[in-house]
């Protein structure tokens, strides 16, 4: 998260709504350990990246919904044959975001 | 996280050592209970004692112990606790992200490989300390990347440092001098560091080794000295010797099987034909 602390205080200063993700667990294959984060503004404008760019979108539209509500939230992103459809991470693992609000 | 965001953003900056410990899940009746709020955050630093509470003081001690024993391993992780803190309960989730400083690469021997494994090293986030005694080639103009360059013999610069090094920390001995060599060896397998590569031909090492028994190294200790360094991966320019250095590392740290040239045999440079 280190790296993405002047961009989220340059929003902050500009008045922007601020959610932070990090990755908080990881289950078998994946690309990021935990403490992976990115941080999402009001105007969808991302820095940094929890996995290898497959479930970076999923986690924008869940920032935006933890901007609407104000609560944080512990997102599950996994891949199991009952949701094959569902966002995942390719290689099969399954990881847990926790989204906050910095406002 | 939000509350306590302005003092982790400047213990950051300075590159303070520290734990953000966060409420993630609140787990089965927890409504019910008195359990702190989603996102409650605990800064554990070191030096600068803690900030914050998940509102309960016996469970921001646990957390606080446990974030301490996060920080030395240099691991973010969750970990589950009761209401106020007990063991084997998960009626919170905590997770205990880790802001560690950089482990340390010491490289003793200002040679060309030494160049080379310095930037290697850099893109691995080491912080990077270049020691040689002898001050026409222990120069910073010489290693631009370097974090540290430090002219000084390897033993007094190793027992100066020691108390801060932990098994985070390599040490790469370049020097190809046994002069140099022999004291640097003794000195860091007294230190906790968790690699310590040297380099050198089978047949240098070799005499090192003996150099090393006259200088009353436990024979016994000799496993722990990765000789010849690096991995069997054919390397041979400054630059593929320093990416062979730095796997070797890599695969130390995780623990997995890898060809070492340590573990090999015959000569490290296959021949052109």
């Amino acid at each position: 998260m280190k790296e993405l602390l002047s961009d989220i205080e340059l929003w902050r200063a500009r008045g922007q709504r601020v959610v932070l993700a990090r990755v908080v667990t990881l289950a078998g294959s994946g690309p990021r350990d935990p403490g992976a984060a990115m941080a999402i503004n009001e105007a969808s404008e991302v820095v940094g990246s929890v996995s290898g760019g497959c479930v970076e979108g999923a986690v924008v539209s869940e920032a935006l919904a933890v901007l609407e509500s104000g609560q944080p939230r512990l997102c599950t992103f996994g891949y199991s044959d009952d949701e094959a459809f569902a966002v995942g991470l390719t290689c099969g693992g399954t990881i847990q975001i926790f989204l906050e609000p910095l406002e | 996280m939000e509350r306590i965001f302005s003092r982790f953003a400047a213990l950051v900056a300075r590159d303070e050592p520290l734990v953000v410990a966060t409420v993630i899940e609140r787990g089965g009746d927890g409504a019910a209970k008195e359990l702190p709020a989603l996102g409650a955050t605990l800064l554990v630093s070191p030096s600068n004692g803690v900030t914050g509470s998940l509102g309960n003081d016996l469970l921001d001690a646990v957390v606080a112990r446990d974030a301490t024993a996060a920080l030395a391993s240099g691991r973010s992780v969750a970990r589950h606790y009761g209401a106020a803190g007990e063991a084997r309960r998960d009626e919170l989730t905590v997770f205990l992200d880790v802001f560690a400083p950089a482990p340390r690469m010491i490289i003793f021997g200002a040679v060309d490989f030494t160049g080379a494994l310095v930037k290697v090293a850099k893109i691995l986030g080491f912080h990077v300390t270049v020691c040689d005694a002898r001050p026409i080639f222990a120069t910073a103009r010489r290693f631009p990347d370097a974090d540290q360059v430090v002219v000084a013999w390897p033993q007094v610069y190793l027992e100066e440092v020691a108390h801060t090094l932990s098994e985070r920390d390599a040490v790469c001995v370049l020097t190809h001098d046994h002069k140099f060599d022999v004291p640097a060896i003794v000195a860091a397998l007294a230190t906790p560091i968790g690699y310590l590569g040297a380099m050198g031909s089978r047949r240098t090492h070799a005499e090192r080794i003996e150099r090393l028994i006259e200088a009353g190294v436990d024979p016994a200790r000799f496993q722990e000295i990765m000789a010849p360094i690096g991995l069997a991966i054919g390397a041979r320019s400054p630059e593929e010797t320093a990416v062979a250095i730095c796997a070797e590392i890599v695969a130390r740290r995780a623990g997995v099987p890898a060809h070492s040239l340590r573990d090999a045999t015959g000569p490290l440079h296959q021949s052109e034909n």
